[in-house]
C-alpha cells in the first residue's frame, strides 16, 4: 500500500485517541453511553441557575479543579485526554516528536475574580475598574496573569507532553477542533513534522458564558426534561445545549508510523474550509460556503460523494443549523442523501463548542473502528423540510469505509474532515 | 519551495495610519496617554475616519475597538496590495488572525461588583443583572475569532479564515504558518496580522496583576529596566498581505520584500533562556541583518537578554524597537515588525531585516526579510 495519497502527500495516520465528555472519561466510556443511546444532559448543579431562561447543560462534574474556571477545567480536560491519546499511540508520554495544535476557549478572568479584586480595592462605594486596577497593584493576584492570558492552556500542555516548536492555540469558533486537526494534518503533509498532537478543549459553562449564548437565542430553553432537550433535525428542535468535553488525537505521517509498528486507528483524508461573509451568526441562505467546504474536503481526500458511507453531523439542534446542513448535504450528495446515514452525537453530548470537531473526530473514527454508528436520540417528531436518515433513536450497525464530519461556527468558519479506515 | 513576498501593508497606532507615518515614526517619541488609565500609560491609536475602511454604520456598531481597528488595518492592506475590487481573488485569499478577546460593558461590570456585595443571593442577583443588561451583540465583540468573521464580513475575504490565540507568540506564528502553506504551494495569498486596543481597564487589568506594566513616564524600552522594567501597552493594528513570488507577479503586484523564513519557539523560562532561544532561532534563519526590528517589551531581564544576543547575532546592524513607535500591541506586535522592516527594505534603506518577537512572559520567535 502506497503511503503518499493521490497528490503525493505523506497520509496522515490517527494512532491515538483520547476524550472526556459528559458521559465519561474515556473513549469506551463516552462510545458506550453514545453507542447506548444516552444523554449525558443534566440541570446545572456548578451554579443557581434562578432568573435564566437555561437551566441544563452537559457539564462534566466529575472532575474537580482548583481554582474552578474556564481555562483550569479546560486545561484538565486537554491533559485527560491527551494523556489517554498519547499513552495509546505508544509514542514517549513526556518527549513527544511533533507540533500541539489546541483549540481552547476564548478566557477571560470570571466573577469570583473580579469579585476578589474588588474586596481586596477596599472600595465601599461604587466599584469601578480604577479600584481593581488598585488592587491587582499589590502584586497578590499576580498568579492570575498567567491563568488568564490566551497561551496558558496550550503552554501547559506543551510542557506536560514535550511537544515540539511553538504551540498553536486557535479558535474558529465551533469548529475549533476540526481547525486543530487541519493543522496537525497540514503540518505533517508539508513535512514539517511526522506527529502532530491535536487537541479540542472546552470547559467554559459558567453564569456569564451560558447566558451570553441565551441572549443570542442559541439555547434550547426546553430544561424540563434536560436529556431530551437536544434534538438534532426534529421538528420542535429550539436551540443547543451547552455541553463541555475534550478530546485529542495523535497524527502521524503513515510511514513513520509503520516504521515503529503503531497500530494505525485510522486516516484523516481530507481537509476542507470555506470562510461566509453573510451574517456573525447566520449561514449564507443558499449554504454555498458550507457547500464548498464539503466539496472541498470530499477533494482532497481523493473520494468521490458516492464514497462516504456516514456523516457526522454538525447537528446543533438550533433550527437554522441543522436546516442549513441539511441542505448543503443535500446539494452535495444528492438524491443519496435520503439514505445516507447522517447523526448528531450532541443530541447526547451537547455541544462542546471548541471542543467539538475533535470529540467528534474521535466518534468518527470509532464508528469506522466498530462499524457501529451512533444514534441521533430525542428524534420523536421528524422535520419534513430535513427528510435524512438521521439513524434515529437507536445505534446501527453498517460497514462504514468513509467519514464526513462537519464543523460550522460563528463568524462564517465551515471546517468538513473525511476520515477513512483505509487510505482510498 | 516557493518564494514568499510581501505585497501589501495595512497598519494603524499612536502614529497615524499607513506605513510612510510609521517609517517616519522610527526616529521619533510614541504619543504617550498618561492621564486616563493613570497610574498607567498607554500608546493611544490616533483618530481614524472608520468609514473609509468600514463605509457600513451597521458594521461598525456591531464591533468594538480592537475589532474596528483590525478591520479597518486589513482594508488597508487589502489596497495597498491593489487586492480591494478583485471580488474573486478576496473570495480564495485565506486569513489567520492573531487575537485575543474583545471588550467588556465597563459600567455594568462595575454596577454588577458593587450590588454583589450586598446582595442577599449574589448567584441569583449575578444571573439576573447579567440577562438585563449585557448587550446581546456584545458576545460577538468579544469572541476572538469575530475579528476574522468581520474581516470577511466587510473586506469579502472568504477563503478560509483562522484565529491564533496566545499573546505575541501568535502574531509570530499566523506569519509562520501562512509563509509555509504558501511556500509549499497550498495557497496562493494570504490576509494575515492582528489588532489590539490597550484602551481598556480590563486588559490593564490582567497585566497589571503580574507586574508587567510601566508605571512611570514614557521612556524607550531599552531604558526601563534599571527603573524595574516594564511594557506600555498600544492601540493599533496590522495586516499584511503574502503570497507567492509568481501569484504576485502574474496580477502585476508590487512586493515589498521576502519573508525568507520565520522560526518559533517556547521554553521554560529561566535565566538566559531568551537569549540562547534568539541564538537559536537567528541561526535556523541564517540571519544577517542590517538592519533589526526588535519586538522587545521592556520587561526587565528579558530585554537585556535580547539586547546581549542582538550583539552577537547582528553586530553594527540598526535597532529599532517596535515598542518605542507604537508601544506594544501584543498580538500585533510581530506583523507590525514585518511591517517595519518591509518598508525599510522597500526604500532600499536595508537589504536584509530581522524582527525579534521575545513575549512578555513566554515564547520566543523571529522572522527573516530579504530583498526580492
Amino acid at each position: 500500500m502506497a503511503l503518499r495519497d493521490k497528490q503525493g502527500r505523506p497520509l496522515v495516520a490517527v494512532t491515538g485517541m483520547g476524550v472526556v465528555t459528559s458521559l465519561g472519561q474515556g473513549k469506551d466510556a463516552t462510545w458506550a453511553a453514545l453507542t447506548a443511546g444516552k444523554s449525558g444532559i443534566h440541570r446545572i448543579n456548578r451554579f443557581p441557575t434562578e432568573g435564566l431562561r437555561t437551566t441544563i447543560a452537559g457539564t462534566i462534574d466529575f472532575i474537580d479543579v482548583e481554582p474552578f474556571c474556564a481555562p483550569m477545567l479546560s486545561e484538565r480536560l486537554a491533559m485527560l485526554a491527551a494523556e489517554e491519546a498519547v499513552g495509546q499511540s505508544g509514542l514517549a508520554s513526556s518527549d513527544f516528536p511533533g507540533a500541539l495544535f489546541i483549540a481552547v476557549p476564548p478566557v477571560e478572568m470570571e466573577w469570583p475574580q473580579r469579585e476578589a479584586l474588588a474586596k481586596a480595592s477596599g472600595q465601599d462605594g461604587d466599584v469601578t475598574y480604577k479600584d481593581l486596577l488598585k488592587a491587582a497593584a499589590t502584586g497578590e493576584f499576580k498568579k492570575w496573569h498567567d491563568l488568564f492570558i490566551f497561551g496558558t492552556v496550550a503552554d501547559r500542555v506543551a510542557d506536560r507532553f514535550g511537544t515540539k516548536g511553538s504551540p498553536i492555540s486557535l479558535s474558529t469558533a465551533c469548529s475549533s477542533g476540526a481547525t486543530a486537526i487541519q493543522l496537525g494534518v497540514e503540518a505533517i503533509r508539508r513535512g514539517e513534522t511526522d506527529a502532530a498532537l491535536c487537541i479540542g478543549t472546552d470547559g467554559s459553562v459558567n453564569p456569564e458564558s451560558l447566558i451570553r449564548f441565551s441572549l443570542l437565542s442559541a439555547l434550547s430553553t426546553q430544561n424540563e426534561n434536560p436529556e431530551g432537550a437536544s434534538k438534532p433535525f426534529s421538528k420542535n428542535r429550539d436551540g443547543f445545549v451547552m455541553g463541555e468535553g475534550g478530546a485529542a488525537l495523535v497524527l502521524e505521517n503513515a510511514e513513520s508510523a509503520k516504521a515503529r509498528g503503531a497500530t494505525i486507528l485510522g486516516y484523516v483524508l481530507g481537509c476542507g474550509e470555506k470562510g461566509d461573509n453573510f451574517h456573525r451568526t447566520r449561514s449564507s441562505p443558499d449554504g454555498s460556503p458550507a457547500i464548498a467546504a464539503l466539496r472541498q474536503a470530499l477533494d482532497d481526500a481523493g473520494v468521490t460523494p458516492d464514497d462516504i458511507d456516514y456523516i457526522n453531523a454538525h447537528g446543533t439542534s438550533t433550527p437554522e443549523n441543522d436546516k442549513m446542513e441539511s441542505m448543503s448535504c443535500t446539494a452535495v450528495f444528492g438524491e443519496r442523501m435520503a439514505n445516507l446515514p447522517i447523526s448528531s452525537n450532541k443530541s447526547m453530548i451537547g455541544h462542546t463548542l471548541t471542543a467539538a470537531g475533535a470529540v467528534e473526530a474521535v466518534m468518527s473514527l470509532l464508528t469506522l473502528s466498530t462499524g457501529r454508528i451512533p444514534p441521533t436520540i430525542n428524534y420523536q417528531v421528524p422535520d419534513p423540510a430535513i427528510p435524512l436518515d438521521v439513524v434515529p433513536n437507536v445505534a446501527r450497525d453498517a460497514d462504514v469505509k468513509y467519514v464526513l464530519s462537519n464543523s460550522f461556527g460563528f463568524g462564517g468558519q465551515n471546517t468538513c474532515l473525511v476520515f477513512g479506515a483505509e487510505p482510498k | 519551495m516557493r518564494d514568499v513576498v510581501i505585497t501589501g501593508i495595512g497598519i494603524v497606532s499612536c502614529a497615524g495610519e499607513g506605513l510612510d507615518a510609521h517609517l517616519s515614526a522610527l526616529s521619533g517619541t510614541p504619543n504617550t496617554d498618561a492621564e486616563t488609565f493613570a497610574p498607567v500609560p498607554v500608546h493611544p491609536v490616533a483618530s481614524l475616519e472608520w468609514d473609509r475602511q468600514i463605509p457600513k454604520k451597521s458594521d461598525q456598531r456591531q464591533m468594538e475597538a480592537w475589532q474596528k481597528l483590525g478591520c479597518y488595518a486589513a482594508g488597508l492592506a487589502l489596497d495597498s496590495a491593489g487586492a480591494k475590487e478583485d471580488a474573486d481573488l478576496k473570495g480564495r485569499m485565506q486569513l489567520i488572525v492573531s487575537a485575543g478577546g474583545g471588550e467588556r460593558d465597563y459600567a455594568v461590570d462595575g454596577q454588577i461588583l458593587s450590588g454583589l456585595r450586598n446582595a442577599e443571593n449574589p448567584g441569583v442577583f449575578l444571573n439576573e443583572r447579567l440577562m438585563g443588561d449585557l448587550r446581546p451583540t456584545l458576545f460577538l465583540a468579544q469572541l476572538s475569532n469575530l475579528l476574522a468573521g468581520n474581516i470577511s464580513i466587510v473586506h469579502g475575504v472568504t477563503g478560509g479564515s483562522r484565529t491564533f490565540m496566545g499573546e505575541e507568540s501568535s502574531g509570530v506564528d499566523a506569519i509562520r504558518i501562512a509563509r509555509e502553506r504558501i511556500a509549499s504551494g497550498q495557497d496562493d495569498i494570504f490576509l494575515v496580522g492582528g489588532a489590539y486596543n490597550a484602551e481598556r481597564p480590563d486588559v490593564l487589568l490582567i497585566y497589571e496583576m503580574g507586574g508587567f506594566l510601566w508605571k512611570k513616564p514614557y521612556a524607550p524600552v531599552r531604558e526601563r529596566s534599571p527603573d524595574g522594567g516594564g511594557m506600555i501597552l498600544g492601540s493599533g493594528a496590522c495586516f499584511l498581505v503574502l503570497e507567492s513570488r509568481e501569484h504576485a507577479e502574474k496580477r502585476g503586484a508590487k512586493p515589498l520584500a521576502s519573508v525568507a523564513g520565520v522560526a518559533s519557539d517556547r521554553s521554560r523560562r529561566e535565566t538566559g533562556s531568551v537569549e540562547k532561544a534568539l541564538h537559536g532561532l537567528a541561526k535556523a534563519l541564517e540571519a544577517k541583518p542590517d538592519v533589526v526590528i526588535s519586538g522587545a517589551t521592556g520587561v526587565k531581564g528579558i530585554t537585556e537578554e535580547e539586547q546581549v544576543a542582538l550583539t552577537d547575532i547582528a553586530p553594527g546592524a540598526a535597532v529599532h524597537a517596535t515598542g518605542d513607535v507604537v508601544g506594544h500591541t501584543m498580538e500585533a506586535q510581530a506583523p507590525t515588525g514585518v511591517a517595519l522592516a518591509a518598508g525599510l527594505i522597500a526604500k532600499g534603506t536595508a537589504h536584509e531585516a530581522l524582527v525579534t518577537s521575545v513575549g512578555h512572559w513566554r515564547g520566543e520567535g523571529a522572522i527573516r526579510l530579504t530583498k526580492v
